[in-house]
């Protein structure tokens, strides 16, 4: 595929920079762009529409062991940006004068330039939403229509490059039966097709028939629960909140800590890894090492790795694995289990089915115990079978419990869930979970 | 600036009405982690948002290049926006103010001369050398971000609004492991001392020396016992207290929720458009205002991003709900009054019902008389643990610090302080308020929410409170 005119763009940047160091400087540059349409929704009309086209440059210089950086807005067209960006060198390399060596200062050094483009044509965002919008004839829906291409860029003054670029769309809507009774769909990828829109909308209406049944309100206590992927989506979303960090695991602040140090553990059918070669998130990181295909984190109940950025590595005396300073998966997967998806609720028998959590956090970091809330379509099942809706239960328990020995088993299919983060920039994380049976979870409120 | 404005001038459209908003910050952020300096970091953010009404529609597009001919582009897909979407718009934006507000906003101290780069690294440097102080400090860091920033409205009606400010932002944070527990006290929490302004809150929060008065409570948790459990008095400190106010009172009164638009992402709410001016939120001694006059506190202006002109207001009244968090916008929508608090975080983002300064009104009560008051309790400071539902009702949240009260006097630290309940009932026992001597100027610079979703500064001021008959508890055992 030709290179776009982002890509084009960042290349000139590239030689710009390498034409204007001085001495032994190096540096690093990393771009973060896209060209966003936005469609807000809510009750089954446009709330607000836009578009958004953003170019960030981080440029980080290096001198010796002296360094900075520096993000900057630029316009995407060279010759309005250059006074900027050698503003910002000018700037960067008068701050270097005053700081001391960085005994942790680490930037790539083997040249690996890597080119990944996914672009297909989408079809204009008001097509897209007039399509969603005339499927949700006579139904209270609200959501969001998110899409179009997103850039990300990294070169050096080494000469590696290493550009990223998807076309991607996400439409996450809820369906409203009252209150807070709703059902939620996602809808989203590389390839726009309208009747695999109209078949999740199809499917989403007849969760909704459910919601329509009398509610019913559940004492605190413990229960029996199947959470599918997209609940697990917010468990392991949690784990990702430093859990994994090679840093967090070293100074004892990671949730797993005890796991990683034995005196916790998880059921031995328990698996994550980051796997870069199945997500749609760059097979670069900021720093420009490369990342790996996989790097497996926890394996047979067992903490087997973690996410070592370059500068965590030389604190640690780790070896790094791409990971950014976050130190936080971004193409994480869970290993699935023997389920079959269809007998999940066959399993469950008596419980509650729960399709969400929300807003969740820790009520004891180290041992892992998070609290949170069901949300969306959550049902009390009675025989294997969907009974009523329930209303929202506040959950409080840990994870070395849900996922250890109160785990019955996880589902064989896992989801792909795309991340629909969208602050500051549209995220290109994703996760790839399966469903899981619990014998016991503890509900509080 | 003017260039901009004088480029806003050229912009030819056929939109009944559009704006132009310009956000260009600069921020500097320094850290000092065990005792090694951070390389530093430096952030220069600039773009424009154009928007349009036409007809029935509204339309944004937003752009970080502010050369004429990109603006001139975005105001063309603002007004395609609006015009494609005119007859499925859920607002019929011809009824919509059209303001041409003319003013002007400064943050305090605006020629107060800031820090050195080698002044901020001393600083952090001797606060984190005080930090690790022992060999069960394992991680422990100083840390600072400051960030000044000009904001413009023009509108097509010959509005004009320029509105400079100037963040400071400090923080401390140390962790202590030892014996197969972890615990970490901050300076108010992450990032929980952020004030508009010069350096001077540096002193209003005796930053200096906070280092090792913040190792030496890692420490004390570290030796102390979980929260008991049981339901129990509680004493809120100011950084706990805004926390409360933040979750189950700012976000459950922001309009745009009530209204629906938040369902599909941040939530709904349990407060309804027919509660406004009659349903008991709160004990007699509940006063809640919107505030937008404090000088220091975070989220002062004096115009939102919409244009409207900000003024105190009270939200709750001796405990009764008053009015909604909602912009003009939303106002017209819900036919009811509000707030100017359509905001914005930045270019790139349109804006929405938002938290400005949402803050508890001081009563009548020293520290001295709010712990004497108590026959048994816990004392909870800092808040590292937030959850509540999408309709901000059921809450569990959790505390850096705790302390027992017994018999009116303070008693030993407890660490993993947490406590849970329901929005509804939980401000009707409140049952003692402190005075102004127990306030505290507070916010967070990062409250989320929108889809897209943004990323905002808002304002808490808050005294220490007292609640009657709460279910509390600590950790794992």
């Amino acid at each position: 595929m030709a290179p776009s005119t982002m890509e084009n763009y960042f290349g000139e940047l590239a030689a710009l920079l390498d034409r204007s160091l001085a001495g032994a400087e190096i540096y690093n540059a990393r771009l973060d762009a896209e060209r966003s349409d936005f469609v807000r929704l809510n009750r089954a009309q446009v709330r607000q529409p836009g578009t958004v086209t953003q170019i960030y440059l981080r440029l980080h210089l290096i001198d010796g062991r002296r360094h900075a950086e520096e993000s900057l807005t630029v316009s995407g067209e060279l010759s309005r940006d250059r006074e900027a960006v050698l503003a910002a060198l000018a700037r960067l390399r008068a701050t270097l004068a005053s700081l001391p060596d960085d005994p942790y200062l680490a930037y790539a050094t083997e040249v690996r330039s890597s080119r990944s483009v996914r672009s297909e044509a989408l079809p204009p965002a008001e097509q897209i939403v007039d399509v969603l919008l005339d499927a949700a004839a006579g139904l209270d829906l609200v959501g969001l229509y998110a899409g179009g291409p997103v850039y990300r860029g990294f070169a050096n003054s080494l000469g590696q490059r290493n550009w990223h670029e998807v076309a991607t769309f996400s439409l996450q809507w809820s369906l409203y039966h009252r209150a807070d009774k709703a059902v939620k769909s996602v809808y989203g990828g590389f390839e726009w097709d309208a009747s695999a829109l109209r078949a999740r909308m199809a499917e989403a209406r007849e969760r909704l028939a459910l919601l329509a049944r009398p509610a019913r309100s559940l004492e605190p206590g413990r229960y029996r629960a199947y959470l599918t992927p997209s609940a697990m989506e917010e468990i392991a979303g949690m784990l990702c909140w430093g859990g994994f960090s090679g840093r967090a695991l070293q100074t004892r602040q990671s949730c797993l800590f005890r796991l990683n140090e034995g005196s916790a553990e998880l059921d031995p059918s328990i698996g994550f890894s980051e796997k870069t070669v199945e997500g749609i998130a760059p097979a670069f990181q900021d720093e420009g090492f490369t990342r790996p295909p996989e790097v497996s984190l926890v394996a047979d109940g067992r903490m087997v790795g973690s996410l070592v950025s370059p500068r965590t590595a030389r604190e640690f005396a780790l070896a790094q694995n791409g990971a950014n300073a976050s130190e936080a998966p971004e193409s994480l997967e869970m290993r699935g289990g023997e389920l079959r998806g269809d007998d999940a609720l066959e399993l469950l028998d008596r419980g509650l089915y729960i399709g969400n959590l929300w807003y969740l956090n820790f009520s004891d970091r180290p041992a892992c115990r998070l609290t949170g809330m069901t949300r969306f379509a959550s049902f009390w099942v009675e025989g294997g079978k969907i009974v009523a809706p329930v209303d929202v239960m506040r959950f409080d328990d840990s994870v070395f419990r849900l996922l250890g020995r109160e785990l019955v088993g996880l589902t064989a299919e896992r989801e792909l869930l795309v991340s629909s983060d969208t602050y500051r920039q549209r995220s290109v994380a994703s996760m790839k979970l399966p469903g899981a049976v619990v014998r016991e979870m503890a509900f509080t409120l | 600036m003017q260039t901009l404005a004088s480029a806003f001038g050229t912009l030819e459209s056929d939109a009944d009405f559009f704006t132009l908003r310009v956000v260009d910050e600069e921020a500097a952020c320094y850290a000092v982690r065990k005792d090694v300096p951070q390389p530093p970091s430096f952030l220069s953010d600039r773009g424009a948002m154009l928007t349009a009404y036409a007809g029935r529609g509204c339309g944004y597009a937003a752009t970080s290049d502010l050369c004429p001919g990109s603006l001139q582009a975005a105001l063309d897909r603002a007004t395609a926006w609006a015009r494609a979407t005119a007859e499925r718009s859920l607002i019929d934006f011809r009824a919509m103010p059209r303001p041409a507000p003319r003013g002007s906003y400064a943050s305090p101290e605006p020629q107060m001369p800031a820090r050195s780069q080698q002044e901020w690294y001393r600083l952090l440097g001797e606060e984190s050398r005080a930090a690790g102080c022992d060999p069960r400090i394992v991680d422990w860091e100083a840390t600072v971000e400051t960030r000044q920033g000009e904001h413009r409205l023009l509108t097509s009606t010959g509005g004009d609004i320029v509105q400079r400010y100037r963040f400071v932002m400090p923080g401390i944070s140390v962790t202590a492991h030892a014996a197969g527990d972890t615990q970490t006290r901050t300076l108010n929490g992450y990032r929980g001392l952020a004030q508009q302004g010069g350096e001077s809150m540096l002193e209003r929060f005796a930053f200096v020396g906070s280092g090792r008065r913040v190792a030496q409570e890692a420490l004390e948790l570290l030796l102390a016992p979980n929260c008991p459990s049981g339901v129990t008095d509680v004493l809120l400190m100011p950084d706990q207290v805004i926390l409360q106010i933040h979750e189950s009172i700012g976000h459950p009164l922001e309009l745009d929720r009530i209204l629906g638009d938040e369902r599909n992402f941040a939530g709904t709410s349990f407060v309804t458009t027919d509660m406004f001016g009659t349903y008991r939120y709160g004990s007699e001694l509940l006063n809640v205002t919107f505030d937008p006059t404090i000088p220091e506190e975070l989220a002062s202006y004096a115009f939102d991003d919409e244009g409207t002109p900000a003024r105190k207001v009270y939200l709750i009244r001796n405990g009764i709900l008053e009015r909604p968090l909602g912009g003009a916008l939303s106002q017209a929508r819900a036919r009811l009054p509000g707030t100017a608090n359509a905001r914005a975080d930045n270019w790139n983002r349109p804006p929405i019902d938002r938290m400005g300064n949402i803050n508890l009104e001081p009563g009548d009560a020293t520290l001295e008389e709010l712990i004497a008051g108590i026959e048994r309790g816990v004392l909870m400071s800092t808040n590292s643990s937030w959850s509540i539902d999408d309709s901000r009702n059921k809450f569990q949240f959790g505390c850096e610090w705790g302390r027992l009260i017994e018999n009116g006097k303070l008693g030993s630290v407890v660490k993993n302080p947490n406590y849970r309940g329901i929005s509804a009932n939980f401000w009707r026992s409140l049952q003692r308020v402190g005075n102004a001597s127990t306030m505290q100027v507070l916010g967070t610079p990062y409250c989320g929410k929108g889809e897209p979703s943004q990323v905002i500064r808002v304002g808490h001021a808050a005294p220490a409170c007292v609640f009657a008959d709460v279910d509390v508890f600590g950790g794992e055992a």
